[in-house]
């Protein structure tokens, strides 16, 4: 055997690799449990075979939103015939809370409840019937409080989980007094529930020295290991916490999972059982956080072309009875207030209210659809103000050359926005649709039909800058085989299948030799969750950090081996090159074993670039911006508000795609889940803090019937210019907010029916009940102009 | 209880009466591919295909497991994902939803797949095409949190393409139908056992157990009952499931009367009136979904009163007439006028059952509209729900209804809005406009998760306009779950209208 040249070194150079692009449109592979999802063969926690020792979960309810608990008798509860155990918050063995970041988030209440369906106590029974009938029979004395339920309250008594945080650019005030226009509004966003069709579950199983093994449908798996650690006062090292798939997530197993992997795992300690606790629907949707409600008030200052001078927003966060993720959530919230748009002087103030309602959590977007929404409004406003389409004011606005600084300091320097929404404008033929909807609306007493672009500007990396790392273990195994582990998790999005393709390429083999294996906190430790779009862009980045330092390794012994230079190797379409032999990469791999070359390793990847400085408000706290923009068409019913979405385009940035049907599939799912948010779901709640909409049947999601048959998505083809995983762009949030140009289309109908003449205020969402009272709005205003100017025009 | 399970013949006489089909299969069969979203019949996760024998030929409907009761399905065959696929063989139905990415976190998956494969192989039989509406139909009650349902609906779109194009189309239940029928065929001859689930064929045998059990609940399709089973954790005890009474299942026109037999499905009697009917056909689409409304029954909507029901304003603007039977064998008839007392409370006493609704075949000829406003198009309760029926005399009207959901207790008309236009010029502005203003008074809706009292009040003022302005010969559209075409302004439902238009405003269509 020859001995390595020693003037010939290897760079194991992986932004080199990361920075070509996937080119396999042709022959990209399908969801790697695509077929398994249709032969109902793939896996959840509640399809596990039970053992038949296995005790079932329910929790005992606060009914009150704010009190104290003065006394509790479960005696009766634990009576009930199948009732195990019944624990409150004093057995718990280890710490009792059980926060994501900061603390308040405890597994059961003490002596006081600060929201409606807070668990108090929690019974494991023989089966999920009998533990459901027992919680009911307790008996709880509460000494009411005055509870705290809308964000104008938390505001108004200054009542915050949180400090207030403020970004501010240019002068805002001089820029603001010296405005030829101004408008100054506010706009009150309800939340959303996730909705996920799996509800929260988690299973629980004791093994030796007091340890556990718990199976959850979480988001966030590191997070809930330590978590079960600290309830059980164990080392985090004696948890071991695996996540194959969920039932989608959405931002929902955030958070909040760990709290069922906590019960679980706390009974099946006590118990030596296995415990499943799975949360039925009504109980998800009482018990775990939504998407914040926001209120948002804003002055803006603009030029009689309709350019943003100044503006100044108060976003205050519906944040609930606990910090959770708020912080984030608010702060990204501020961070999206200009969306697309270049603000010179700018406030943005973020308030994190606290009302005594369920700790509001992670949601799609997480803050970002509640500052875009606010941009888009103000566009809208701003366009009526002055008289023009509101595709005008948003090109006016946009980030370009001269225009590209953030509020908070980042540059916008990659240019694609306007030339995004041009090319959208053209290829969706917004201006002769936009006149014909004026025409139509001319001569079509009972209906109104309404148009809008809207553009989408996400910033791409986690807020908390040390949650942008990632983590994956790669083995080759004797025959070629290769299996990956990685830190994210898989909620449908496809992240097994991009890692498994990046692997595949990195390595130069076949997709189909890669299997990626269940996240599991024993392979990969210390994971960040899966979320802020960032899963591929930081478990892939991972993944192929470990496939190349095997490649390198293998590359090593090739040289030494075949006495050939490091250029000479190559794997290639599964095939290994070496000089002018070639060898199928199983036997490779199996030379390379026999030749004792580690065929494991590790991989990380930390974002680079990244830094955002609290203090002064400045700094980058994005790696990139991952952008898209739609155009909806709507027709409404001008005797309702009933209404329907009849077209949609969109075009999309998902920079250099690793799988364009996942993404395009991302990017459909994310709009109607935006869709949604902004028009058929609607959280409601009542005078003494109750959630009314507890069920699908009164809480409605989009069904196939609210999709347009004309819903055409392309990708705006260009590359990454940042240097992430293959030049790819992150697109699991930001295309949930090109849903907000249906709502745009909605509020363009209603002001039809004052001629654009006056912008009426619509709510969100925008119910059939809110369409219709903003047409009346725009009716009344038309018919008070009407008896102002004595002109006579007909309205319905 | 004996009914066969994909290729299984089950016979377990063990269960609890209201044992869920889902939870039979998960826990007592583990077959896992059925899954549970909402346990409401919300979701369709838990969707199933139920065969039975209709004329010696096999058909087979969609319904929510997580709300059936198992041992309703006794004597038919019910079919799992688990039964559609085997080894490396899929059936069109997955084999679509793989090709076009319909499924991404996979869990709404089964459930859709079984509602397509219904659609698939009641086309096949029926030589029917699949177009858009009819797979929107079909999943009309299947949520899907990933997708936007654009994928699936492709899929759906290319199930008869991919099977044209494949050689051999392959379907396990297609490929069993004879043996299957031979199966239920066997069954069917078997005499019925049951302890605490009864499913009588004839009114007769109806009575003879419900005087045996006294106390039982009476159940229908079940899709609101079992509801207090899977939401509220009741525990029932014996059930008398009605849905099978044969007297009760039929639909007859006999020239001068339309009879509804209580237990025919919303399915059944959108397909009866489909042609005869397009406006009871368009409101019954928008009832709930189709997993519901192929189990739900017209009788379990009316007797279950509750205020926000879709069936009984549009009984009540048709004076139907209630065949109600007692336990004793005798039958009384009670006017729909005179049915509901207050808040779910009924003329129905204990042991008392509806057998049927009747209505006349003159007041059917009456100009009629049903409005139902609601959050979602599809799978949703009504906000405000107007039935309204019109006829005219010489250019006057000479009778009509305006009969609600939702504004009050009960269904309720409104007899002061009527009486102000009865008798008035059809065209009457002013008639309208003073009518409209009684109706403001007359009708005091709440407010709750679905609508405020305000909107109630002004959809119910609206929806009367809108019936005015369409018997008038306006062409207005009302949207629904389908697409809206182009041709504008009006879009549909809009044939009838102008031809009565035509002939002004003349009371039938």
């Amino acid at each position: 055997m020859r001995k390595l040249p020693n003037d010939l070194t290897i760079q194991k150079d992986n932004a080199k690799v990361a920075g070509q692009t996937f080119n396999n449109k042709l022959k990209q592979p399908i969801h790697e449990s695509a077929k398994k999802h249709v032969t109902g063969e793939a896996i959840y926690i509640d399809d596990m075979p039970e053992w038949p020792n296995e005790l079932h979960v329910a929790t005992g309810k606060s009914t009150e939103a704010h009190a104290d608990i003065v006394s509790i008798n479960l005696e009766k509860v634990r009576a009930y015939p199948g009732v195990i155990d019944v624990i409150v918050q004093s057995d718990i063995p280890g710490e009792v809370d059980v926060s994501p970041v900061l603390s308040g988030d405890l597994l059961l209440a003490g002596d006081f409840v600060h929201y409606i369906g807070q668990p108090i106590f929690a019974v494991a029974a023989t089966s999920f019937r009998a533990a459901k009938q027992a919680v009911e029979l307790a008996e709880i004395e509460y000494k009411t409080r005055e509870a705290t339920l809308h964000p104008k309250e938390s505001l108004a008594r200054q009542e915050f989980v949180l400090p207030t945080h403020t970004i501010t650019c240019g002068d805002v005030s001089a820029a603001m007094a010296s405005a030829p226009r101004k408008i100054k509004s506010d706009l009150y966003i309800k939340g959303q529930e996730h909705f996920y069709l799996e509800g929260q579950i988690s299973v629980a199983t004791p093994t030796e020295d007091n340890g556990v093994v718990v199976y959850a449908s979480s988001q966030h798996p590191a997070e809930v290991q330590k978590l079960v650690a600290k309830v059980l006062g164990v080392p985090v090292g004696q948890v071991l916490v695996e996540v194959r798939r969920m039932g989608g997530g959405f931002g929902g197993k955030e958070s909040q999972a760990a709290v069922l992997g906590c019960m679980a795992a706390v009974l099946a300690i006590r118990n030596r059982r296995p415990v499943k606790y799975r949360m039925p629907r009504q109980d998800d949707m009482v018990q775990t956080g939504k998407r914040h409600d926001f209120w948002n008030s804003y002055e803006v200052g603009f030029s009689e072309e309709g350019e943003i001078l100044s503006a100044e927003y108060d976003m205050v966060g519906k944040c609930g009875c606990t910090a959770d993720l708020s912080d984030g959530v608010v702060d990204r919230a501020m961070f999206h207030a200009d969306n697309a748009y270049f603000l010179p002087n700018a406030r943005i103030s973020g308030y994190r209210g606290k009302t005594h309602t369920v700790s509001n959590t992670a949601f799609r977007g997480f803050g970002g659809p509640k500052g875009v929404l606010l941009a888009e409004t103000v566009v809208e406003e701003i366009a009526c103000s002055v008289g023009k389409d509101a595709l005008d004011i948003r090109k006016l606005n946009c980030y370009q050359d001269g225009k590209s600084k953030t509020p908070y300091g980042q540059e916008v320097d990659e240019n694609v926005l306007l030339t995004l929404m041009e090319e959208l404008e053209e290829s969706s033929g917004y201006r002769a649709r936009r006149s014909a909807i004026q025409a139509f609306n001319k001569q079509s007493p009972f209906v109104k039909k309404g148009l809008a672009l809207t553009p989408v500007k996400f910033g791409i990396s986690f807020t908390s800058k040390h949650l942008n790392q990632g983590g994956a273990l790669v083995h080759i195994y004797t025959d070629g085989s290769v299996h990956v582990s990685h830190g994210g998790t898989e909620m449908g999005q496809g992240l097994y299948t991009k890692v498994a393709q990046i692997v595949a390429k990195t390595f130069g083999i076949d997709y189909q030799r890669v299997n990626v294996g269940s996240t599991r906190t024993d392979k990969v430790p210390n994971a960040s969750p899966t979320a802020a779009s960032a899963g591929t862009d930081l478990n892939g980045m991972a993944a192929l950090d470990a496939a190349q330092t095997i490649k390198v390794r293998l590359q090593e012994f090739a040289m030494e081996h075949f006495g050939i230079a490091a250029e000479e190797f190559a794997i290639e379409d599964d095939t290994v090159f070496l000089a002018k032999e070639t060898m199928s990469f199983p036997e490779f791999v199996k030379l390379a074993y026999m030749n004792r070359v580690s065929l494991s390793s590790t991989g990380f990847y930390k974002t680079p670039k990244i830094g955002y400085d609290r203090k002064a408000a400045k700094g980058r706290p994005f790696l990139y911006y991952a952008n898209g923009a739609a155009v909806a068409e709507v027709v409404v019913d001008t005797f309702t508000g009933e209404y329907k979405v009849t077209q949609v385009d969109i075009l999309h940035d998902v920079g250099a795609s690793i799988n364009s049907d996942i993404d395009i599939g991302q990017i459909e799912g994310a709009f109607v889940q935006g869709m949604g948010w902004l028009t058929s779901e609607e959280l409601s709640w009542d005078e003494k803090g109750r959630i009314t909409t507890n069920s699908p049947a009164n809480y409605k999601i989009p069904t196939s019937a609210d999709v347009p048959e004309k819903f055409n998505v392309k990708l705006f083809d260009r590359a990454n210019s940042e240097e992430s995983v293959y030049r790819s762009k992150a697109v699991g949030e930001p295309p949930l907010m090109l849903g907000i140009s249906v709502w745009c289309a909605l509020k363009d109908a209603c002001a039809a029916m004052s001629d654009h003449t006056f912008s009426p205020p619509l709510s969100v969402p925008a119910t059939p009940e809110a369409v219709f009272y903003s047409m009346q709005a725009a009716k009344e205003f038309s018919a008070g102009a009407v008896l102002n100017s004595e002109k006579s025009v007909k309205i319905l | 209880m004996k009914f066969v399970l994909n290729d299984e013949l089950i016979e377990d006489n063990t269960l609890p009466s209201d044992f869920s089909a889902l939870r039979y299969l998960r826990e007592k069969r583990g077959l896992t591919g059925t899954k549970e979203g909402c346990g409401s019949g919300d979701c369709g996760a838990c969707t199933l295909l139920v065969g039975a024998l209709e004329e010696g030929e096999l058909k087979y409907s969609t319904f929510n497991s997580c709300i059936t009761p198992v041992q309703s399905l006794d004597g038919k065959h019910v079919v799992s994902v688990e039964y559609l696929s085997d080894a490396d063989k899929l059936h069109p139905a997955q084999q679509a939803m793989v090709e076009h990415h319909g499924s991404q976190c996979g869990f709404c998956t089964p459930g859709i797949i079984l509602s397509l494969a219904s659609l698939y192989e009641n086309s096949q039989a029926s030589d029917k095409t699949i177009d858009r509406e009819s797979v929107c139909d079909a999943i009309s009650g299947n949520l899907c949190r990933c997708t936007g349902y654009r994928p699936i609906i492709d899929a759906g779109l290319a199930m008869q393409k991919s099977s044209v194009e494949e050689l051999t189309p392959w379907s396990n239940l297609a490929d069993n139908t004879e043996s299957i029928k031979a199966k239920l065929a066997s069954l069917q001859a078997e005499a019925k056992a049951a302890n605490n689930y009864f499913q009588p064929q004839t009114l007769v045998e109806f009575l003879t157990i419900k005087a045996d059990h006294k106390g039982a609940t009476l159940v229908a399709g079940g899709t609101d009952l079992m509801l207090e089973n899977t939401q509220r954790f009741h525990d029932f005890g014996v059930l008398v499931d009605v849905s099978q009474i044969n007297e009760l299942t039929k639909i007859e026109d006999n020239g001068t009367q339309l009879t509804i037999g209580a237990s025919v499905t919303y399915s059944e009697l959108e397909q009866f009136s489909k042609t005869r009917y397009p406006h009871l056909y368009h409101l019954l689409e928008r009832i709930a979904s189709r997993q519901i409304r192929n189990r739900g029954t017209i009788g379990g909507n009316v007797a279950n009163a509750s205020p926000i029901a879709d069936m009984p304003p549009i009984l009540l603007a048709f004076d139907a007439d209630i065949q109600i039977v007692n336990l004793d064998g005798s039958q009384r008839t009670v006017s729909i006028h005179d049915f509901y007392q207050s808040y779910k409370q009924t003329v129905l006493t204990e042991g008392e059952v509806i057998a049927s609704f009747t209505m006349e075949l003159a007041r059917l000829a009456d100009f009629h509209r049903f409005y139902k406003v609601s959050k979602r198009m599809e799978d949703d309760i009504s906000s405000v729900m107007l039935a309204t029926r019109f006829n005219v005399n010489d250019g006057q009207i000479s009778d009509l209804r305006l009969a609600f959901g939702g504004m009050a207790a009960t269904p309720i008309r409104a007899e002061k809005a009527e009486a102000a236009l009865l008798n008035s010029d059809v065209n009457d502005e002013q008639a309208l406009s003073n009518a409209l203003t009684i109706l403001k008074d007359e009708l005091t809706p709440l407010s709750d998760m679905r609508a405020s009292a305000r909107y109630r009040s002004d959809m119910a003022c609206n929806l009367v306009r809108k019936a005015w302005l369409e018997l008038n010969g306006h062409s207005i559209p009302t949207f629904s779950g389908h697409p809206v075409s182009d041709a504008s302004p009006g879009y549909e439902l809009t044939s009838n209208t102008s031809q009565s238009a035509q002939q002004g405003g003349a009371s039938h269509a």
